[in-house]
């Protein structure tokens, strides 16, 4: 029985490492072509290290005003969706009425609608409006498109908060908002977080939103800068973009590394909707 | 009522740019807008749909499309996520972590590095031929000869890690003694696979179809960086055929009506998944 167990063991570890080197193979190639001053497209060791590729890339125009800018767009768009979705979890959650179902399972069915699809109606929408090329008119649109689940989440979370807390703050004649933000957001604290930076992450990788809504250069965001900086300066430097990307990449993983307990564990986003 | 007043300015946004966009969506696609020359647009009725089911181009971005979501979602992510989620429960710990990592990682960093790490490694002088030279197997320049795979495996490479948390969420709340007692009954692995695990975890295996498959139907800026929807068009999937009328062509009525039915496979996909899940809310 033992030996059986161990061999058992000993398959499945060899079939995860297999599947988890062809996975780490592009990775790897990154790692090694940010530091590799003569990178081209294959995986290989750099014979003699170096950072040149960082130190190139680092400088206003590559780095650091995209990433300024993503900074800015993701971190409005983010405040904005985690706030607008916590006022609207707060009620869903704690009061029962005839409107909750539906409203709940529209929410649900917008979750899942394809944003890319929409892109089209959304930039003439954004050219009538005169918003077209507006850092606040693209947060206000990555706002929206994370809000559906952000509301999801947010209301799971405070499901799990005990009312009992709330009913002692509201004898004591505390407002609906002053127990909101007092009691029940503190206690989900945890929560919160999950919800910030998983919105973040999705934001801060979002393409196709800023490419379609800003047109001038110098407030395109590291997810689209990445992509003018492939095409347009000629001949590509493989190292200078491996570097860029891994600059770019390295605050969401940093991010996700926070959150991971927490959505590894009971798997928050799974949980969410499985219903 | 004043109890609703908090869902006050997530309604505003989601109505001002979530449906908003899609009446307007609605109601361009039943007209001949375009995007450049006098701004006139008359309505045409049905002409943009009676044309696209006319293009030879549009019947071949739905079929490329079927294709990249059944290969990359369906077939490649559920089935991959379900095998490491599963593998993960029989390997050793440092193993397990190992893996996990890479996987998560691949799923964590923005799409636009992914299609970039993944043209580079299906490129004619890339990673993938080097390792196929080495094998002694013929190697191939594959963002030529075969577009649309090399992008469906782009798409599993960075989406399998999401079906793999899921089932791993999953499979953690089956009962322990449920698969000792078919251990004990005598079932194979295989047979306890299909008649004791599979059963258990349907609602999951529903779930997850259904988010992957959205997902992959929306799909843009990694086939967009890794080929630009070619050579040709033969990896123009619809959300690259609609950007590439709307924007390359300037025929916004008739990429929206792409849209339109973009949007409408989806809704299709999440009704009968909101049928199927039976959602408690």
């Amino acid at each position: 029985m033992a030996t059986r167990r161990t061999r058992a063991r000993l398959a499945a570890d060899g079939a995860l490492l297999l599947v988890a080197a062809s996975f780490a193979l592009p990775l790897l190639w990154l790692l090694f072509a940010s530091v590799d001053s003569e990178a081209n497209l294959r995986v290989r060791p750099p014979t003699s290290p170096t950072l040149d590729n960082f130190d190139a890339v680092l400088t206003d125009e590559i780095t650091f005003t995209p990433m300024l800018n993503s900074l800015l767009l993701c971190g409005g768009a983010t405040l904005l969706t985690v706030v607008c979705a916590a006022l609207a979890a707060y009620p869903l959650s704690r009061h029962r009425s005839r409107f909750n179902r539906p409203f709940l399972l529209t929410i649900l069915f917008t979750t899942c609608l394809p944003i890319t699809a929409i892109m089209v109606p959304v930039y003439g929408l954004f050219v009538r409006v005169d918003l077209i090329d507006t850092m606040h008119g693209t947060a206000l649109f990555l706002a929206t498109s994370q809000l559906p689940f952000a509301i999801w989440l947010m209301k799971n979370f405070m499901d799990g908060v005990p009312k009992v807390l709330e009913e002692a703050a509201w004898t004591d004649g505390a407002s609906m908002t002053q127990t909101l933000l007092r009691v029940v957001l503190p206690i989900m604290g945890p929560g919160v977080g999950v919800v910030t930076i998983y919105t973040f992450i999705m934001l801060w990788g979002n393409f196709f939103v800023p490419f379609m809504l800003l047109l001038s250069p110098e407030q395109l965001p590291a997810s689209v800068s990445i992509f003018t900086f492939f095409g347009n300066y000629g001949s590509v430097i493989y190292g200078q973009l491996a570097a860029f990307s891994i600059l770019y990449s390295t605050p969401v993983l940093l991010l996700y590394i926070l959150i991971s307990r927490r959505l590894g564990g009971g798997f928050a986003l799974g949980g969410a909707v499985k219903g | 009522m004043a109890r609703w007043l908090p869902v006050t300015p997530a309604v505003v946004l989601l109505v001002l740019f979530l449906a908003g966009p899609i009446g307007y969506c609605v109601w361009i696609a039943f007209t001949d807008t375009q995007l450049t020359g006098a701004s006139g647009s008359s309505f045409v009725g049905l002409d943009n749909f009676r044309r696209a089911f006319g293009d030879d181009d549009f019947r071949n971005a739905v079929v490329l499309t079927l294709v990249f979501t059944f290969l990359s979602s369906i077939v490649g992510q559920n089935t991959l996520g379900l095998a490491l989620a599963g593998l993960m429960r029989a390997a050793s710990r440092p193993v397990r972590t190992v893996a996990g990592a890479v996987v998560i990682t691949s799923w964590v960093l923005p799409e636009i590095v992914a299609a970039f790490l993944l043209y580079a490694f299906f490129r004619r002088e890339g990673t993938l031929n080097v390792i196929l030279d080495w094998l002694h197997l013929p190697s191939q320049n594959w963002l030529f000869t075969l577009p649309i795979l090399a992008v469906s495996f782009a798409n599993v490479w960075r989406g399998t890690a999401f079906s793999m948390l899921i089932y791993s969420a999953a499979l953690s709340e089956i009962p322990q003694d449920i698969k000792e007692a078919a251990e004990v009954d005598g079932a194979s692995g295989p047979r306890r696979l299909w008649h004791v695990t599979l059963p258990m975890i349907r609602r999951s295996i529903g779930t997850n179809l259904m988010l992957n498959t959205l997902s992959t139907l929306s799909v843009f800026g990694l086939i967009w960086a890794m080929t630009r929807g070619g050579p040709g068009n033969r990896s123009q999937t619809l959300p690259v055929f609609m950007y590439d009328q709307a924007f390359v062509n300037s025929l916004i009525g008739y990429g929206t009506a792409v849209a339109l039915l973009l949007l409408l496979v989806g809704a299709l996909f999440s009704v009968v998944y909101l049928r199927l899940m039976k959602v408690e809310v």
